[in-house]
C-alpha cells in the first residue's frame, strides 16, 4: 500500500539540487554562453526635472553596446508602467515610466540603461552619462505628505492618491453613547523585504523561431509575460516566461514588470544577443519597493466587559512615488484590522499618500502588521483602562466557533465580501496560555524582580485572509515510464511547493512520492496562473494539483477497467499499479499511459507491454469524440472567496535596566492553518516569519533624510535579525479548524509568522517597562528616550 | 580605453581553471561567470549577508570581497566542492549538506552555500559545538526565510553524523 503522504514530514525534494550548488536562479541563466550584462543609472535625486541627458561619451568606452534614456522608447515602451489593480477609489494613481521622461520622484528612480559586455564596464558607462537637473523640494515622511505644502505630482492635490471608508454600522455613535472610550495614536515604520536574492532578469530572443524567452526572479511568471507581450508589442504566444529557483520574494517580487523586466527583453531583440540585469544591493534598497509606514489614530467605545461597542480608525499610508500595485495594502490593513473580533460597529477611512521615496507593494502580511498592531494596542489599552486581563478583554471579543462563516460586512481586498470561514479562536487562545504559561507569569515576573531583572509579557491575535482567487490551475501528465509530471503555474520562492504538490498528487493518483515531478512558474507548461503571494500557493495551486491528479486518476481507471476488462468501482492503485481488488488482475500506470494513446509505435518497454491488452471498440474511431490522447490531467480551482487561517502568539522579554537592551526569553505560536500538508514546512514558515516580525519590531526602518536620501540602503546599516537576534527556540502548537472551501481543507501558512510581531513585542515592552509603546520598531535608544521622557511624571 | 588583464590560475574544488580577468574581477564573480560554478550566490556585495562564502585554502572567506587575481596559489572550495564524488550517477552529501537536508534547514536556498561552507569550516575548527557555539558559528551569515531554527539544529546534526563518521 502506499503510504498517505498528506500530513506527514515528507523531505524536501528540492534541497538536493540546491545543497550542491545546483539551484538555477536568475543570474545563473546561461552562464558559459554569450550574454550582454546591463546597468541602470538611477537618480541621486528624491525629486528633480531632467533637463537634458548627455549620453555622447557612453559609446566611447570599450565593450559598451548600446544606451537607451527615454527619448529612445517608441509606442507602448514609451508609456507609463500598468496599474497592475485599480480600484475606483484610486482617483490619481501614478506610474512610472521604464526610463524616467522629464522628472524623477525618488531616489533610484532608473533614467538610463546601458548594455556592455560585462557589468563592470556597463556601470563605467552609466558613470560617464551626464544629466542636467532642475532639483525640486521633495516630499518625505507621512507628515510632509499630509501637510501638501509641496507636491509629488503637481496634478495630485494634497498628495493624496486614494480614499476609502467602510463601516458596518454607525461607529461613532456606538462610541459616543458607550460608557468607557478612548483615544490613540499609533504609527509603524517602513521596512522592506530584502530577499538575499534581488531581482533579475535575463532574456533571449530567436529570430529564427520569432520567440523571446524570458527568464526572471518573480512571483508571477504569467503577469511578466502579459507586460512583456503588451510592452514590446509581441503576440502572447511569442513570449515564454521561465522562473527557476527564486532567492526569496516575501511580496517585493510580485509587482511587475519591473522596468528592467522590459528594458532586457527589448535590448536582447535589438542587439540580437541575450541580455542580463542582475540588480545589486543598494539598487535593491532604493529601486524596488518597501511597505509598513503607516500612522494610525483610533477612537473606541467600549463596555465594562471590555468588550468594544463602536471602534473608528482613521490612517495614513505611505505609498511613495507611485502606485503600480493599487491600494492592496492600506485595504488589507482596514479590513484585517479587526483580525479575531467582532466589533459592534467599525468604521474605517484612509488617505494613501504620494512621498518621493521608493514606492510601496506588499511586504509578507502586507499591511496586516499594521492592521494588527493597531487592534492589539487597542485590545491591551482597553485591558489596563478596566484593570482586566488582557486575555480577558480578548476572550470577550471574540467571535465565537458556532458563529462561522462570519460576515464581517466589509469588502475585502479581492473585492468579496469579508467572510471568515471557519476557526476556533477560544480554543486557540487557551493553548496559547498554556504553551506561553500565561497564568504562572505573574510569579515569574516577581521571581526575575527579586534578582533586579524586568521581564514584561504580550500577546496578539491576528487573522489572515489567505488563498485569494481568481484561480490556480495544474496540468498533471503520466508518462509511459509512469513517471507522473505535474505543472503548476504560480512561482516558488522556497516554500517548498515541489514537495507538498508532489505529496498531493502522489496521494491522490496512488503513485510513489519519488515518480513524481513537480515544475512551478513555467508559462510554457501552464500558461495560465496568479501568481505566489497572499499565502495562496497552497490552497490555490494545491487544490488545482489535487483536482487534475483526481481527473488523471479516474481516465486511468477508465483505460485500466477496458483493458483488465473489470468494472472501475472494482480497482485500487498503489505504488503506481492499478489492481482489480482482491486479484492479481493489475496493469502499470505507464502501460495505461501507452493505452491512452492508440500510437501503433512500441517505443519502450511499457508500450511492449500494452500489446497484451486491447483497448477501444474496434468500431468506432481510436479517440472517441469527448476524448483526447494521453493520460493527463488538468484543472482548475477558483474559491467563491479568500479562507482565513489564524493564529496567537506570545512573548516574554526581559529588558536591560541600564542599556534597555530587549532580550527575548520566551516566544510561543498557534496556529491554525487548517489541514497541514507537510508540518515540516508550515513550521518553517513560521520560523522564518517570527525572525522577519523581530525585525520589524525591533529593528527595520527606512532612514530616509529631509531630501529623500535613503542612508541605510546596505545590509551594514539596515538592521536585520542574524541568528543573534532572534528566540533562541520558538514554542509552536497547532489547531486545524479545516477551511470548507477548498477540498483538501487548507488554509495559507506563510505570512501569518510576521503578523503579529510589532503588536506582541510592543506589548510585552510596554508590560516590562510601564510605559505605552505606541511606534514600532522600538531600538534600544528608543527605549531609553522613552524611559527618560516618563521619568519626569514617576517622579512627580 | 582598453582594459588590463591577467592570466589567472584558480584551483577551485581539485580542478584548475585558467581564466583572464581585470584585476578588479572579484572572485565571486569569477567562479560564477568565468569557471561557470554558480553555486556561490551574491547577496549583498559588501561582505555582510555571507551568501558568497567560500573555502580558501580551507578558510572561508567572502568571496564578494576578494580579488580573483589574488586567489592564485590558494585552493578554493565552493559548494560544489563539498558533496562527495563517487563516481556513481550522483554525489553523497556531505554531513553538513546532509544536516541541512535531515533538519529543514533551508527554503529558498539562496545562503544556504555560504552556511554550507562556513559551517563546514566551523566544524573542522570545533567538531562537538554546544548550542550556543553552533549559534556563533553561523553568526555572520543572514538567511532571510529559516529564522535560523533549524540551520542551528543543522549544525548540530552535522556534527552528529561526522562523529558518526559520516
Amino acid at each position: 500500500m502506499t503510504t498517505k503522504l498528506f500530513g506527514t514530514r515528507v523531505p524536501r525534494v528540492e534541497d538536493q539540487r540546491l545543497l550542491r550548488g545546483r539551484g538555477t536562479y536568475a543570474d545563473d541563466v546561461l552562464v558559459g554562453q554569450r550574454v550582454l550584462h546591463a546597468a541602470v543609472l538611477r537618480s541621486p535625486h528624491a525629486h528633480a526635472r531632467i533637463l537634458d541627458i548627455d549620453v555622447s561619451e557612453v559609446l566611447d568606452v570599450e565593450g559598451v553596446h548600446a544606451v537607451w534614456t527615454f527619448d529612445d522608447l517608441t509606442g507602448p515602451m514609451a508609456e507609463p508602467l500598468p496599474l497592475l489593480i485599480p480600484h475606483p477609489a484610486l482617483t490619481h494613481g501614478r506610474t512610472q515610466f521604464a526610463l524616467a521622461k522629464d522628472e524623477v520622484n525618488h531616489v533610484g528612480e532608473a533614467i538610463a540603461f546601458v548594455v556592455a559586455e560585462d557589468r563592470y564596464v556597463a556601470e563605467d558607462a552609466v558613470g560617464r552619462i551626464r544629466v542636467d537637473y532642475e532639483f525640486l523640494e521633495p516630499v518625505v515622511g507621512i507628515d510632509a505628505a499630509r501637510a501638501a505644502t509641496r507636491l509629488v505630482h503637481d496634478d495630485v492635490p494634497g498628495n493624496v492618491g486614494a480614499r476609502l471608508e467602510q463601516e458596518n454600522g454607525d461607529a461613532r455613535a456606538a462610541i459616543a453613547a458607550a460608557p468607557h472610550t478612548l483615544s490613540l495614536d499609533l504609527t509603524v515604520e517602513r521596512s522592506a523585504c530584502q530577499p538575499l536574492e534581488g531581482r533579475g532578469t535575463v532574456a533571449r530572443w530567436d529570430p529564427d523561431l520569432g520567440r523571446m524567452t524570458v527568464w526572471t526572479s518573480t512571483q508571477t511568471s504569467t503577469g511578466v509575460r502579459g507586460c512583456v507581450a503588451a510592452k514590446l508589442g509581441l503576440d502572447l504566444g511569442q513570449v515564454d516566461v521561465i522562473t527557476p529557483d527564486v532567492g526569496g520574494g516575501f511580496g517585493v517580487k510580485i509587482n511587475h514588470p519591473w522596468p528592467e523586466e522590459l528594458l532586457v527583453p527589448l535590448a536582447a531583440r535589438i542587439l540580437g544577443v541575450p541580455v542580463k540585469f542582475t540588480e545589486d544591493r543598494r539598487e535593491h534598497f532604493i529601486s524596488s519597493a518597501h511597505e509598513r509606514g503607516q500612522q494610525h489614530h483610533v477612537e473606541v467605545g467600549f463596555d465594562d466587559g471590555g468588550r468594544v461597542l463602536g471602534l473608528d480608525v482613521q490612517f495614513w499610508h505611505d505609498h511613495g512615488a507611485y502606485t503600480p500595485y493599487g491600494l492592496i495594502v492600506p485595504i488589507i490593513t482596514s479590513t484585517q484590522l479587526l483580525g479575531p473580533y467582532k466589533p459592534g460597529a467599525y468604521r474605517v477611512v484612509f488617505e494613501s499618500l504620494y512621498t518621493n521615496t521608493v514606492m510601496v507593494t506588499p511586504y509578507r502580511g502586507a499591511g496586516r502588521p499594521q492592521g494588527c498592531f493597531v487592534m492589539e494596542r487597542t485590545m491591551d489599552a482597553i485591558a489596563a483602562t478596566l484593570g482586566k486581563d488582557r486575555t480577558e478583554v480578548r476572550a470577550a471579543n471574540f467571535i465565537q466557533p458556532d458563529e462561522f462563516p462570519y460576515d464581517q460586512g466589509l469588502v475585502f481586498q479581492d473585492g468579496r465580501e469579508l467572510e471568515y470561514d471557519s476557526g476556533d479562536y477560544p480554543a486557540s487562545l487557551e493553548k496559547l496560555k498554556a504553551l506561553v504559561g500565561w497564568d504562572e507569569f505573574e510569579a515569574f515576573r516577581a521571581e526575575m524582580a527579586a534578582e533586579g531583572r524586568r521581564v514584561g509579557i504580550g500577546l496578539a491575535c491576528y487573522v489572515e485572509g489567505t488563498g485569494v482567487g481568481p484561480y490556480e490551475g495544474a496540468h498533471v501528465h503520466v508518462e509511459t515510464s509512469g513517471k507522473v509530471k505535474v505543472a503548476t503555474g504560480l512561482t516558488t520562492q522556497g516554500q517548498g511547493h515541489q514537495t507538498a504538490f508532489a505529496q498531493i498528487v502522489a496521494d491522490e493518483l496512488g503513485v510513489p512520492f519519488e515518480m513524481v515531478e513537480v515544475t512551478t512558474g513555467d508559462t510554457r507548461r501552464m500558461p495560465y496562473a496568479v501568481g505566489t503571494f497572499a499565502s495562496r500557493a497552497a490552497v490555490m495551486s494545491g487544490s488545482a494539483v489535487h483536482l487534475a491528479a483526481k481527473a488523471a486518476r479516474e481516465k486511468a481507471f477508465r483505460i485500466a477497467a477496458e483493458a483488465l476488462e473489470a468494472s472501475v468501482d472494482d480497482l485500487e492503485i498503489s505504488d503506481g499499479v492499478i489492481r482489480v481488488a482482491g486479484t492479481d488482475s493489475a496493469i502499470d500506470l505507464g502501460t495505461v499511459a501507452v493505452l491512452s494513446n492508440p500510437l501503433r509505435y512500441a517505443f519502450d518497454e511499457a508500450s511492449k507491454a500494452a500489446t497484451q491488452f486491447s483497448v477501444g471498440d474496434p468500431g468506432k474511431p481510436p479517440v472517441a469524440e469527448d476524448d483526447e490522447p494521453g493520460l493527463e490531467g488538468k484543472d482548475f480551482y477558483s474559491p467563491e472567496r479568500s479562507t482565513f487561517a489564524s493564529g496567537m502568539h506570545a512573548v516574554i522579554v526581559e529588558t536591560d535596566p541600564d542599556t534597555a537592551e530587549i532580550t527575548i526569553l520566551k516566544y510561543a505560536v498557534v496556529h491554525d492553518c487548517g489541514h497541514l500538508i507537510n508540518p515540516m514546512i508550515v513550521e518553517g514558515q513560521i520560523h522564518g516569519g517570527v525572525a522577519q516580525g523581530v525585525g520589524g519590531a525591533l529593528y527595520e526602518r527606512m532612514a530616509y533624510d529631509e531630501s529623500g536620501q535613503l542612508l541605510n540602503a546596505s545590509f551594514m546599516d539596515f538592521l536585520m535579525p542574524y541568528v543573534t537576534e532572534v528566540p533562541a527556540g520558538i514554542d509552536i502548537d497547532h489547531l486545524e479548524t479545516p477551511s470548507p472551501l477548498n477540498p483538501l481543507g487548507i488554509k495559507g501558512a506563510g505570512e501569518a509568522g510576521v503578523i503579529p510581531s510589532a503588536a506582541v513585542f510592543a506589548a510585552a515592552i510596554e508590560d516590562a517597562e510601564g510605559i505605552p509603546i505606541t511606534a514600532m520598531p522600538i531600538s534600544p535608544s528608543e527605549l531609553f528616550t522613552l524611559r527618560e521622557a516618563h521619568l519626569p511624571e514617576e517622579t512627580a | 580605453m582598453t582594459e588590463e588583464v591577467h592570466d589567472v590560475r584558480l584551483q577551485v574544488n581539485g580542478a584548475t581553471h585558467a581564466v583572464t580577468v581585470p584585476a578588479r574581477r572579484l572572485l565571486s564573480d569569477a567562479l560564477r561567470h568565468d569557471c561557470g560554478l554558480t553555486g556561490t550566490h551574491v547577496g549583498c556585495e559588501h561582505g555582510v549577508c555571507g551568501a558568497c562564502t567560500v573555502l580558501m585554502d580551507g578558510r572561508p572567506v567572502r568571496s564578494c570581497l576578494v580579488l580573483a587575481v589574488s586567489a592564485e596559489d590558494t585552493e578554493v572550495t565552493t559548494v560544489e566542492g563539498l558533496a562527495e564524488d563517487t563516481g556513481e550517477d550522483d554525489t553523497v552529501l556531505s554531513p553538513v549538506q546532509q544536516a541541512f537536508s535531515d533538519c529543514h534547514g533551508l527554503q529558498c536556498g539562496f545562503c544556504t552555500p555560504g552556511f554550507l561552507t562556513t559551517i563546514t569550516a566551523g566544524l573542522r575548527a570545533n567538531p562537538d559545538p554546544t548550542e550556543d557555539e553552533a549559534r556563533d558559528m553561523i553568526a555572520g551569515n543572514l538567511c532571510r526565510c529559516t529564522g535560523y531554527q533549524n540551520i542551528v539544529k543543522a549544525v548540530l546534526r552535522a556534527a552528529e553524523l561526522t562523529r558518526e563518521g559520516r
